[in-house]
């Protein structure tokens, strides 16, 4: 597989996989929100500004917004084309890579995929968002689903489909570790959580809910929500499917796959770090979180996923050349009309 | 029909929606000027009745979303948003029957069979300079000619595989070739995209139309790349070369490369070692043997073409010189589109062939020689005057439609430069009843852009991209200027 597709196909299913995640925590936090009697400015700035910096962003949102309100914040994730992670930019970024690979993918996958893209830029959407935010991230999380959905239901399983898998459960596991950071503002630095007062019991809710994973929580550990247990559910949880240790071991798995080379064994950096990550999620138990503190074992692990992505971007992908300057290669791209490429040369 | 009282035009037979129509002093495809129809539209034009105008529109809207959602697509240039606009497409079929497609077709195979023997000999022996039947500074001079690919052997002597031939229909009826594309002619996945998109919308018509089928082109297309590999290569791995994403014709690019299922490759993919050509994959370097590329000679290879080229392969040019890669089509064919080498066509398939032309060239006049000149800049108001080397309807001059500044401005700019202008006469381009809106069903200027495919043997696919000027008058039919597409029917039959 060349490996500007292989590049395409990973960031592709990366970006869709982004956008449900955040399309899933702004619905939450807007309808927690709704829970809450009344909110000063300074509850608001609390309450949004873990979820702008989960994504790291916080920086570039100061720059742009004057406050965190509800507004401002879903605005600078869902349609802000200067944020980079938007749902927006994310859609986009999707779109463009499926676009690059058009010839690899389905044409039910890729008219999908286009067909949110449409959505997100048309004047449409901004209305949904406006007068009912919940159906309008419905929209967003259920394209997604159905997009893993086609992509599981089309996609030959060759090389392509476990870079798709890869780029899946990289997002995810990341994504999943960052929900759960919203709220390490509550916790003790170090040391297991007791009880959570009411009002964290909702935040903590929030953050399940924000993982799809509220029901699989009730049904292990009742209805009553502890934070220690919440942490532990979804990072070490075996098998529920959005949980960081469950991402990673498909991680691993898909990029075992790629390579053909046994569990156990590793032919290239990315195998080594992420068998060797699965390995401590797999040995690891709640207290061994809890006695770094969650928010620096969290911390830990973001940079050993990032470590990941990286390697696995110089194991398969990284070109030792030079690439073009992106306007350079716009304009000659297009100049190629020039010379009676295009439909367009009768007179 | 006889105990019918005789209507007063033939007209009030049509179906409602044409009842009102207007052929003008123009060549109509579909009615004689009597107000008749051609026996050939009488098949459609049936079934056609019996769709309400409100179901037409319905179904057209569905077409159009159809394009947009499946991203059937060119870009426009010049807009910072990558906008990207649905190619427009008429219903109404263009149709042509057996008798005028075996005429057709045996002059586009005259003609593509004479150019290629023109261009290796004028990268060769150039005898046809030697013996003064074309002058050699004409050859020279040409934009496209490269003196770097002399005397290079090219697989199986071919260098235009793929032609995509512009013709027109006069106010005779006659079919006259307007120019070639023997580059990287596009167009060809709206002709299989058109046909797809028209069947779901009136399969009715097709089940007893005796159309004849497009689908297999790519499959021809890949045949022909094969063929044309290294000797030696039992099995030979080919890729489309394209510019980009950000290129007007990206989405066919994709397009015939998953229909022929072979890797689509852009030239930061690819990389020469040892003369032989790779592409780099997750796995490494896998060995490339046959590259149809989509992208100008002037960018294929920095080191020997333009050297700011981002888009190139360094040494791809080398590889292909020591006969280990093969290119479609060749290096250097943009000499047979030179709008001057089109004026001397006839006599290059009098040279090589020994025949008279079975399609005619449009008439021409050669700014270059003094006579043509002269009448040239006397008579501009009646002449369609066209840069050499200009394509997408630019650098052109409409005489009778211009003022006469616009005329005062090209005049200077032909003296200054007579190498690079030719002017013909203005063409009454054939017309083709058309979805108007308001209008209705009216008249629209078209023009045929068949795909030809030379290899071990030639075919062309019955059909072709037929083009039409959507704005009212006019005559051109450019995507970049308002132009949409037809549907072409090529009938196994007559009627």
């Amino acid at each position: 597989m060349l490996s500007r597709v292989a590049n395409s196909l990973y960031w592709m299913s990366r970006y869709i996989e982004r956008a449900e995640n955040t399309a899933r925590l702004v619905d939450v936090n807007l309808q927690l929100l709704l829970d809450f009697r009344s909110l000063d400015d300074e509850a608001l700035k609390a309450h949004w500004m873990p979820i702008v910096q989960s994504s790291g962003d916080d920086e570039l949102f100061h720059s742009q917004y004057p406050k965190a309100t509800g507004k401002t914040v879903t605005d600078f994730l869902v349609f802000s084309p200067n944020n980079y992670n938007s749902i927006y930019s994310s859609i986009g970024q999707a779109r463009e890579n499926a676009r690059m690979v058009r010839d690899q993918i389905a044409v039910e996958l890729w008219e999908e995929i286009n067909r949110i893209y449409l959505y997100l830029n048309s004047p449409r959407a901004k209305k949904d968002w406006r007068d009912s935010p919940s159906d309008f991230f419905h929209t967003v999380r259920n394209t997604s689903l159905l997009l893993q959905g086609l992509t599981d239901a089309t996609i030959v399983r060759n090389e392509g489909w476990f870079f798709i898998q890869a780029g899946r459960y990289l997002e995810r596991a990341d994504k999943t570790s960052r929900i759960l950071d919203v709220r390490h503002a509550s916790l003790p630095a170090r040391g297991a959580p007791g009880a959570a007062s009411q009002t964290d019991a909702l935040g903590w809710s929030a953050v399940l809910r924000s993982c799809s994973a509220w029901d699989a929580y009730k049904a292990l550990h009742g209805a009553e929500v502890q934070p220690a247990l919440v942490a532990e559910f979804l990072l070490l949880s075996d098998d529920f499917p959005r949980s960081v240790r469950f991402s990673v071991r498909h991680l691993n798995t898909a990029l075992r796959r790629i390579s053909g080379v046994h569990e156990g064994r590793f032919c290239n950096n990315a195998e080594k770090l992420a068998g060797r990550l699965l390995a401590e999620l797999q040995f690891s138990t709640a207290d061994d979180l809890f006695e770094v503190g969650l928010h620096s074992y969290i911390d830990v692990l973001q940079g050993k996923l990032n470590a990941i992505g990286e390697a696995l971007f110089q194991a398969y992908i990284f070109q030792p050349f030079q690439t073009p300057d992106e306007n350079e290669l716009r304009q000659q791209e297009e100049q190629q009309q020039q010379a009676g490429t295009s439909v367009a040369s009768l007179p | 029909m006889s105990s019918r009282k005789p209507a007063s035009s033939p007209l009030a037979e049509l179906p409602e929606p044409f009842r009102k129509y207007d052929v003008g002093n123009f060549f109509d495809e579909m009615l004689q000027a009597d107000g008749q129809v051609r026996p050939h539209y009488r098949h459609f034009l049936e079934h056609f009745a019996k769709v309400s105008p409100e179901e037409f529109e319905a179904k057209r809207s569905a077409v159009d979303l159809a394009f947009l959602r499946q991203g059937v697509t060119f870009n426009v240039y010049g807009d910072s948003q990558g906008t990207e606009r649905i190619f427009p497409f008429d219903l109404v079929p263009r149709i042509i029957p057996a008798k005028e497609w075996e005429h057709l077709e045996a002059g586009l195979v005259q003609r593509i069979t004479a150019l290629n023997l023109f261009l290796h000999d004028i990268y060769h022996e150039q005898n046809i300079i030697k013996d003064g039947t074309i002058p050699a500074h004409y050859v020279m001079s040409a934009k496209h000619f490269r003196r770097e690919f002399m005397n290079v052997q090219v697989p199986r002597d071919i260098y235009i595989h793929i032609c995509g031939t512009d013709i027109i229909r006069d106010d005779k009826g006659q079919y006259l070739v307007l120019e070639d594309n023997a580059r990287c002619p596009s167009g060809v996945s709206y002709v299989l995209e058109n046909r797809r998109a028209l069947k779901r919308t009136f399969p009715e018509i097709f089940e007893a139309g005796g159309v004849r089928p497009v689908e297999n082109y790519a499959q021809e297309l890949l045949k022909v790349l094969q063929h044309t590999a290294p000797t030696g290569v039992a099995e030979p791995t080919v890729a489309l070369l394209t510019p980009g994403p950000y290129n007007s014709a990206y989405f066919e690019h994709t397009y015939l490369a998953r229909q022929m299922g072979i890797e689509i490759v852009e030239g930061r993919d690819l990389v020469v070692r040892d003369q032989h050509v790779f592409m780099r994959t997750t796995k490494g370097l896998k060995p490339v043997h046959v590259i149809y590329r989509r992208i100008d000679d002037d960018f294929l290879d920095p080191t020997v073409f333009r050297r700011d080229s981002a888009l190139g392969v360094p040494g791809l040019v080398n590889a292909y010189r020591a006969g280990k890669v093969s290119l479609a089509n060749s290096i250097g064919t943009g000499v047979a589109d030179d709008k001057v080498m089109y004026y001397f066509v006839p006599r290059i398939i009098k040279y090589y062939l020994d025949q008279d032309p079975i399609l005619p060239n449009v008439q021409t006049y050669l700014a270059s020689e003094d006579a043509d000149l002269k009448y040239m800049v006397e008579n501009l108001d009646k002449l369609v005057v066209k840069a050499a080397n200009e394509a997408g309807g630019y650098g052109m001059l409409m005489g009778p439609h211009a003022t006469k500044a616009e005329r005062d401005d090209f005049r200077k700019r032909i003296l200054a430069d007579p190498r690079n202008y030719i002017g013909q006469p203005m063409i009454s381009l054939s017309r083709h009843p058309t979805f108007c809106g308001d209008e209705g069903f009216a008249g629209r200027h078209i023009d045929l852009r068949p795909f030809i495919l030379y290899g071990e043997k030639t075919s062309i696919i019955p059909g072709g991209l037929t083009r039409v000027a959507l704005r009212k008058g006019s005559l051109v039919v450019n995507s970049s200027q308002g132009g949409g597409s037809k549907e072409t029917w090529v009938l196994y039959g007559n009627e």
